[in-house]
């Protein structure tokens, strides 16, 4: 049986890690938390600005080390708000049916997202997708302690996952499919048999048309 | 003596000026060459409004449709696509004329539940501008997008499984159709394969219906597409569309267009070229100029973007078949010319355009199906070349594709085509393949892309003329890549293709030469007066 392998941020939400972090960082137990882990997220923007511009595995790890000291609890409870109200908003709206339309045909679909498991959980459920790989954070005596756990899902790292997770559940990667917005997804999209672009930004459009790939915009699905 | 369309070129004759993509070219054919013309077109109708409601109102084989009406009924109209007339009609379209005037009249009669479905079939989704150019921008403004919309045949929540007919083939429509009290169905007939039951048993059908005759077997089997008589495509579809009406009621108008696909300033690109005047020869020079300096998209444009004046020359409505049969004799009327005697070598100018690339770039299967599907097939009667024969067209072939139109065509072409060219072997490995990948199927629903397995039924749609032809010769090519892909051979001139045509020709080999566009048939009898061939199979 195929699998399509989904990125999430700008392929099935036009969001990004950006917004669900300062949703958690916005709902601390006291305002004086809150203040805190604001101030320190903003003390670390520049490093993220550096971050992205290097590579997208090195702006994950900065990104979420605003998380550190955060109860696992409140990692839990809070990730339901998180897609309810920040992230299911933001759904493309085609996008249920681009995973509908994979299922019908048989397919297993995963999540591959930078975003913490916790959230994509809740994504995969209502989008009924079959799995997903995501990103999960290390936690010390029921706290996170900022880092993410290896291997980071990003970049060229996603390759790597998609194709052990491929190999562990007897998908042929020739007959797999995978979607994403972005050129930094081009080594997952390089490794499955199928390549998609979805809503893809310039350099992947660019990509995409030199090679044929199948070109998809949700924004437009009517 | 032979009719004024089919001209005999003699060693005076000027070289006959045959399009070869959006360029035009000249060529000399040898003596003794007879080239067809298409006819005049047909004087349209007076009053095109009036033609329609003494249509609706004394319909062939039905009741007319006011006595149809009942108030608070349901009430679906389909209407043909965008892939018909070729390049679209000037506005007001005559689809536009015939649904102002249904539209009265189920207002009139208190009919308000109404939604129009866009007949695309597997056909990509029409965009807004071209459903507005279509149905003018009254309708467009008071039903799209909610109550004017284009046919999903992959929406499996809104198909529904009407029946198998007693040859297996399997029916499902859309659900709107079926549910419906009445369906209307507006039609524009450009050619004869048109409308009939293909209107609604095919445009508003999916793969699951379609699967059932657009295959290499059915397809080996028409002889040609455009005489239902001796068509197997058309014989499947009748019968699909006989238990459709047994369980639906249909009301068809059809409308037919003559052939005036150029509008005066360039009508000389249907004349004899022994008959141009002096204006007419320097204005073929200046357009052939202009051409040759324009780069590829500013001759895409002139050639698509200018709607053409085709003229409205019959409405029939009522009873699907009985309106058919008047619509068929008005095409046969303005297409056909009576040709004796088959030729050795065809030749044919493959033009810019075909039913699949309005908007977009004729791609290379899209070239593939204009040769060896339209043009082999305008014929009635016997096909216009012997068995074995070669055809000689003029093409680019460039290898050039519309990623949003035409994705699934790329992946065909240049993954499967190197495999394989044999149909059977493509629909066996590969179509439910192709029929099954969700980026495809997401393309068609919400892009405006053509379903996934449209490319196998181009390939399909070659498929009589690959097993009749004996040889493809492509002048013109800009490349070895593509002719080779499909089969063919290449020659730089015509000169050339000709010499190499002859050396598995007969002696004195006849040669016919197509004049086309504007669309003519040609409607061959054989030289010792014999019937054509028909098939004993079951088609």
């Amino acid at each position: 049986m195929p699998a399509s392998y989904f990125d999430v941020d700008g392929t099935l939400v036009s969001s990004n890690l950006i917004p669900p972090t300062l949703y958690y960082l916005a709902n601390q137990p006291t305002p004086l938390h809150v203040a805190r882990k604001i101030g320190k997220a903003l003390l670390k923007a520049p490093a993220m600005v550096w971050a992205e511009l290097q590579d997208r595995r090195l702006f994950n790890e900065v990104l979420f080390s605003t998380f550190e000291g955060m109860s696992e609890d409140r990692l839990i409870t809070l990730s339901d708000d998180v897609f309810e109200r920040v992230l299911k908003p933001k759904l493309f709206p085609g996008a249920k049916d681009l995973v509908q339309t994979s299922l019908d045909k048989g397919h297993d679909v995963v999540l591959v997202s930078g975003a913490l498991d916790v959230v994509v959980a809740h994504m995969a459920k209502y989008l009924g997708a079959t799995d997903y790989i995501a990103n999960r954070l290390e936690i010390k005596d029921l706290y996170a302690t900022g880092k993410l756990q290896r291997p980071v899902v990003a970049g060229p790292n996603k390759s790597l996952l998609v194709r052990d997770h491929a190999r562990a559940h007897g998908h042929d990667l020739d007959a797999c499919f995978a979607y994403s917005d972005s050129y930094s997804d081009v080594p997952m999209l390089s490794i499955v048999g199928y390549p998609v672009a979805v809503n893809p930004d310039r350099r992947l459009r660019l990509l995409a048309k030199a090679y044929h790939w199948p070109i998809i915009q949700l924004q437009k699905a009517a | 003596m032979s009719h004024p369309c089919l001209v005999t070129l003699d060693s005076r004759s000027a070289p006959r000026t045959l399009f070869s993509g959006d360029q035009l070219v000249q060529v000399d054919l040898p003596t003794g060459s007879r080239v067809l013309y298409p006819k005049a077109p047909i004087k349209p109708l007076n009053d095109v409004d009036a033609a329609i409601r003494y249509a609706i109102n004394h319909p062939e084989g039905s009741e007319p449709l006011y006595a149809l009406l009942k108030p608070g009924m349901k009430i679906t109209i389909a209407v043909d696509d965008i892939s018909l007339p070729l390049p679209p009609m000037r506005r007001p379209d005559v689809r536009e004329r015939v649904l102002t005037i249904v539209l009265d009249m189920l207002a009139d009669h208190g009919v308000d539940d109404i939604e129009i479905i866009i007949a695309t079939s597997v056909h990509r989704r029409m965009k807004d501008f071209e459903v507005r150019h279509m149905v003018g921008d009254k309708i467009f403004d008071a039903f799209w997008p909610d109550k004017l919309y284009n046919h999903d045949g992959e929406d499996q929540d809104n198909m529904v499984f009407l029946g198998a007919t007693d040859e297996g083939e399997e029916v499902e429509l859309s659900r709107r159709a079926v549910e419906a009290d009445l369906v209307i169905y507006v039609n524009l007939n450009l050619v004869p394969m048109d409308g009939g039951h293909k209107s609604v048993a095919v445009g508003l059908c999916g793969y699951r219906s379609l699967r059932a005759h657009h295959n290499p077997e059915v397809m080996r089997q028409c002889h040609s597409y455009m005489n239902p008589e001796t068509s197997a495509l058309s014989r499947s579809v009748d019968r699909m569309g006989r238990l459709v009406a047994k369980k639906m009621k249909i009301f068809t108008i059809e409308t037919v267009v003559n052939n005036r696909m150029f509008d005066t300033p360039l009508a000389f690109l249907a004349k004899n070229e022994d008959e141009l005047s002096g204006s007419e020869q320097v204005a073929l020079r200046a357009l052939r100029f202009s051409l040759d300096k324009l780069p590829q998209a500013a001759r895409q444009a002139i050639f698509q973007r200018v709607p053409s004046p085709y003229g409205v020359i019959a409405v029939h409505a009522g009873e699907t078949e009985a309106t058919h049969a008047k619509t068929l004799v008005k095409n046969f009327e303005q297409y056909c010319v009576p040709v004796k005697g088959q030729c050795d070598i065809l030749v044919s100018g493959i033009p810019y355009i075909s039913p699949y690339n309005v908007n977009s770039f004729l791609n290379p299967l899209l070239v593939q199906v204009m040769a060896n599907g339209y043009m082999f097939n305008l014929y009635k009667g016997a096909p216009m070349i012997k068995k074995g024969g070669t055809m000689i067209v003029l093409h680019p072939c460039t290898d050039q594709f519309d990623n949003e139109h035409h994705a699934p065509y790329i992946e065909f072409v240049h993954r499967l085509l190197p495999e394989t060219r044999d149909a059977v072997e493509l629909h066996k490995r590969y179509e439910s393949q192709f029929a099954n990948n969700p980026a495809y199927i997401e393309m068609y629903r919400a892009g405006h892309a053509y379903h996934p397995t449209h490319p196998f039924f181009m390939w399909y749609w070659g498929e009589a003329g690959r097993q009749h032809l004996g040889r493809m010769i492509v002048v013109g090519a800009d490349n070895e890549y593509i002719p080779k892909l499909l089969g063919w051979e290449t020659a730089r001139t015509m000169e050339e293709a000709l010499r190499m045509a002859k050396l598995t020709a007969p002696p004195d080999p006849d040669i016919l030469c197509l004049h086309m566009p504007p669309i003519g048939m040609a409607e061959v009898t054989l030289n010792n007066g014999s019937r054509p061939p028909v098939s004993s199979k079951r088609w």
